[in-house]
This record gives structure tokens, C-alpha cells and sequence, in this order.
């Protein structure tokens, strides 16, 4: 079915998207997730009414497509701000505030399924706010937030995909400039599907195995 | 000691302690009676400052507990709580549970808070559970194990908010069996409990509450034996 004309050197420039892709990924996730944590905690204990700013800015963030978003950031970063930003640099920013919108959520979830019953508990006990938050909260949150934080981060490898728009050539970018070339779409977005699959496969299995784990505790 | 000097407190419009005053002396057991939503439950969260008091005073050893220069967190360690709902925290294991707050708040050493919880668990008669998750016991070891976390931060008082009411009824007697070696030791407490008889054996006083108010304390033998109070009366009939 597929007498291909694609070359090794083909397959290693497809691999360094897929590095891209696992770069950005990465990086947003990981800034995403510290911000949405710090995002969440606030919103919880500001609650509804003083967070409503907070919540306000990150709806923009969760309301608007990405790659929207990702044009606009980068025409404002160029245009009114003057800064000779990387278009590298504009995706891991815009990702990650777009992660952490949508992690503050799941974090707050998460800080609201923990029964005040057991922080008031945890408070009798002498612990102060912050061992309470460490050692009861957090941790119990993140057995509640997990399936959902697990589906973030695999939603943000795929959406990394947008990012050519700022010229960043990731691996979905990398498939189409092949495409152009060699004229096999169907086989090209084909490995480039598998490699997607490779990359998200080890993460949502880990995630598997937490869930499976924690709930034998 | 612990003094509780005309105590009052609102939830919203309904005031449900309307002038409390009580002082508990060092050893001594006192327990309270009195049906739901007469403040007694209130009155405990009180006492260790989880719940703020609107006007009079809590004074535990000297310290006022409401006021702003009071540190809640420490005066917490020597005043242990004990709730209806034991409130395991089920990431933890047994022994974990025990140790977590003589850790982090006492900064022992982990080898040092082992040692005490271990001590504290086989009191309560969960030597053997030590490794075990909360969420596999019974909710009655869970609350034995909830005593045993209190107690492994050396209070000097002990206060028990309806220990036994979520009980399924045959694992009452295990907890109160427990309750009962702490009177016993000498332990100072205040509990709030609908377990008639136990109050009666383990009380140095009893006291009842109706309606937010104090109506009586007194020995448990006049308590139950001659109430003065058309309330306690009342009370005592119906729950008999």
C-alpha cells in the first residue's frame, strides 16, 4: 500500500518535531501546573467574590481558541512591547497560562473534595495553615485532581500543535512540510499520529497506575 | 485549668450559647448532656478556639484562647479533640496518622514519634494495625485510632464530641471502654455524649444543657438521681 520515497533523514527530522512537541509540552505543563496550583489555592481561599479578578483572567485564558491567543500574544510581544521574543518562547508562555487556567480549576476541585471535617482535624492537632495545606490537603487533592490533571497535560500536547502559528515547527508542523514534499499524506500523518501516541501512551498509563495504586491505600 | 466565663456565640440570627459559664479543674471529668442544638458541641470547638466566641472569655491555663495575641496553634497541642466523625486522614497509615502532628508541629524525630504513637496505638488496642490504612478499619478502631492521634501530642486536656453517635452500635462499647481507661488515668475531660449510663459511670460532673443555656451541673448522682431542673427532667425521660 505505501511504496514510500521517505528517507531516514526524513524520519529524524520528524523526530525532532516530536522533541518540540515533547519540549513544549513539558515546559507548559510543568509552569502550568505550579501556576494552577498557586492560582487554585488562591481562588479557594479568597473565594468567589475576591478572586473574582483572578477567576475573570484566566476565563479569558480557558474562553478564547489558543490559537487566537497565540497570534495575538505574539503580535503583542513584537508590536506594542518592542521585545525580540523566540516564537519558542511566546508558545511555552501562552501554553502555560492557558494550562493553568484550566489546572486552577481542577485545583480548586480538588482543595473543595478534602472534607473541612479532617482540615479542622489536621488544624486541632496544632498544625498551622500551611502543614495543613502540605501534609492533608495537597496531598489528598491531588488523588481527587489526578484523572482530570492527566487529561490536561495530554489535551496541551495535542493543542501544542498550534503553535506553528508563531513559527515553531513541531512535529504536526514538521508532517506538513514533508506532506508538501513527498505528496503522502495519508502515511505521513500516519507516524506522525503513531508519535503522538507515543508520547501521550506512557503518561496516561503512569496516570493509570497512581489511580490504581491510591486506591488500594 | 479551664475557665468559661459568661460565653456567648451566634450562628447568624440563633444564638446558640447564651452565656456559658464553667470552669473545669485539672483531672476532673466533666461531661455534658443535653438534647441536639443545645450548644454543647458548640461549646467544645469553642474551648480550643476552632470556632470564634462573641463576647466572654475561654482561659485555658492562663491563656485566653480568644484573643488576638494568643498563638491557636500552639495552645492547640496541649487541648486534644476528638469528633464524632473521626476524620482519619486515609492517605496515611495508622501509624502515620499518629505521628504526623508530633512531627511537624512538636518537630520530633520520626524515631521518637514512632515511639510514642506505637505506645499510644497499643493503649487504645491497635498494636497490631500500625501499617494499615485507616480506610480498612472499623469505624470504631478508626475512632480509637483518632484518640490515639490526640494523645500522642501529650495534651493536658482532652475534650470528645459525641465520640460514639456514628457508631454502629456494638462498636460503641470499644470506644467507650477507651474513654473510660483515660477517666481513669486521670486525664482532664470534657465530653459531650448521649451515652446516659457511661456518663454516670465515669463523671466527676455532669452537666446539662438546654436551649444554649447551662440549666444544671452537678454530681451524676444527683443529676440522674434528683434533677432540680424541670428540663433535665424532661431530658432524662425521654432518653431513658
Amino acid at each position: 500500500m505505501f511504496d514510500t520515497t521517505l528517507s531516514l533523514t526524513d524520519v529524524i527530522f520528524l523526530a525532532k518535531g516530536a522533541g518540540i512537541t515533547i519540549l513544549v509540552t513539558a515546559i507548559s505543563v510543568v509552569i502550568g501546573t505550579v501556576l494552577g496550583i498557586l492560582f487554585g489555592i488562591i481562588r479557594v481561599q479568597l473565594g468567589a467574590v475576591l478572586a473574582a479578578p483572578l477567576t475573570f483572567f484566566l476565563d479569558i485564558f480557558r474562553s478564547v481558541p489558543l490559537l487566537i491567543q497565540l497570534v495575538l500574544a505574539n503580535a503583542f510581544m513584537g508590536m506594542v512591547l518592542q521585545l525580540q521574543l523566540s516564537g519558542f518562547f511566546v508558545a511555552c508562555m501562552v501554553l502555560s497560562l492557558y494550562t493553568a487556567a484550566y489546572c486552577a480549576e481542577i485545583v480548586r476541585g480538588g482543595i473543595d473534595a478534602v472534607p473541612k471535617t479532617t482540615r479542622r482535624a489536621a488544624r486541632s492537632l496544632g498544625m498551622s495553615w500551611g502543614q495543613d495545606m502540605r501534609h492533608i490537603v495537597l496531598p489528598l487533592a491531588t488523588r481527587v485532581a489526578l484523572p482530570s490533571w492527566i487529561g490536561l497535560a495530554l489535551g496541551v500536547m495535542k493543542d501544542s500543535a498550534l503553535v506553528y502559528v508563531v513559527q515553531v515547527t513541531e512535529l504536526l508542523k514538521s508532517t506538513q512540510i514533508l506532506i508538501t514534499r513527498l505528496q503522502e499524506p495519508l502515511f505521513l500523518l500516519l507516524i506522525c499520529g503513531a508519535f503522538y501516541f507515543i508520547i501521550s501512551f506512557p503518561l496516561a498509563r503512569f496516570g493509570g497506575y497512581l489511580e490504581k495504586r491510591w486506591s488500594n491505600d | 485549668m479551664i475557665e468559661i466565663q459568661n460565653v456567648r456565640k451566634s450562628f447568624g440570627q440563633l444564638e446558640v450559647l447564651k452565656g456559658i459559664d464553667l470552669n473545669v479543674a485539672k483531672g476532673e471529668v466533666v461531661t455534658v448532656i443535653g438534647g441536639s442544638g443545645s450548644g454543647k458541641s458548640t461549646l467544645l470547638t469553642c474551648i480550643n478556639g476552632l470556632e470564634p466566641i462573641d463576647s466572654g472569655k475561654i482561659i485555658v491555663d492562663g491563656t485566653e484562647v480568644h484573643a488576638k495575641s494568643t498563638d491557636l496553634n500552639k495552645l492547640r497541642q496541649k487541648i486534644g479533640i476528638v469528633f464524632q466523625q473521626w476524620n482519619a486522614f486515609p492517605h496515611l497509615t495508622v501509624l502515620e496518622n499518629v505521628t504526623l502532628a508530633p512531627r511537624k508541629v512538636l518537630g520530633m524525630s520520626k524515631a521518637d514519634a514512632e515511639a510514642i504513637a506505637e505506645k499510644q496505638l497499643k493503649h487504645v488496642g491497635l498494636g497490631d494495625k500500625l501499617s494499615t490504612h485507616p480506610t480498612r478499619l472499623s469505624g470504631g478502631q478508626q475512632q480509637r485510632m483518632a484518640i490515639a492521634r490526640a494523645l500522642a501530642m501529650s495534651p493536658d486536656y482532652m475534650l470528645f464530641d459525641e465520640v460514639t453517635s456514628a457508631l454502629d452500635p456494638q462498636l460503641v462499647g470499644e470506644v467507650l471502654e477507651t474513654l473510660k481507661m483515660l477517666a481513669e488515668e486521670g486525664m482532664t475531660m470534657i465530653l459531650v455524649t448521649h451515652e446516659m449510663s457511661f456518663a454516670r459511670d465515669v463523671s466527676d460532673r455532669v452537666a446539662f444543657f438546654h436551649q444554649g443555656i447551662m440549666a444544671e451541673i452537678g454530681a451524676p448522682e444527683q443529676i440522674f438521681g434528683d434533677p432540680q431542673h424541670e428540663e433535665t427532667q424532661k431530658f432524662l425521660a425521654s432518653v431513658r
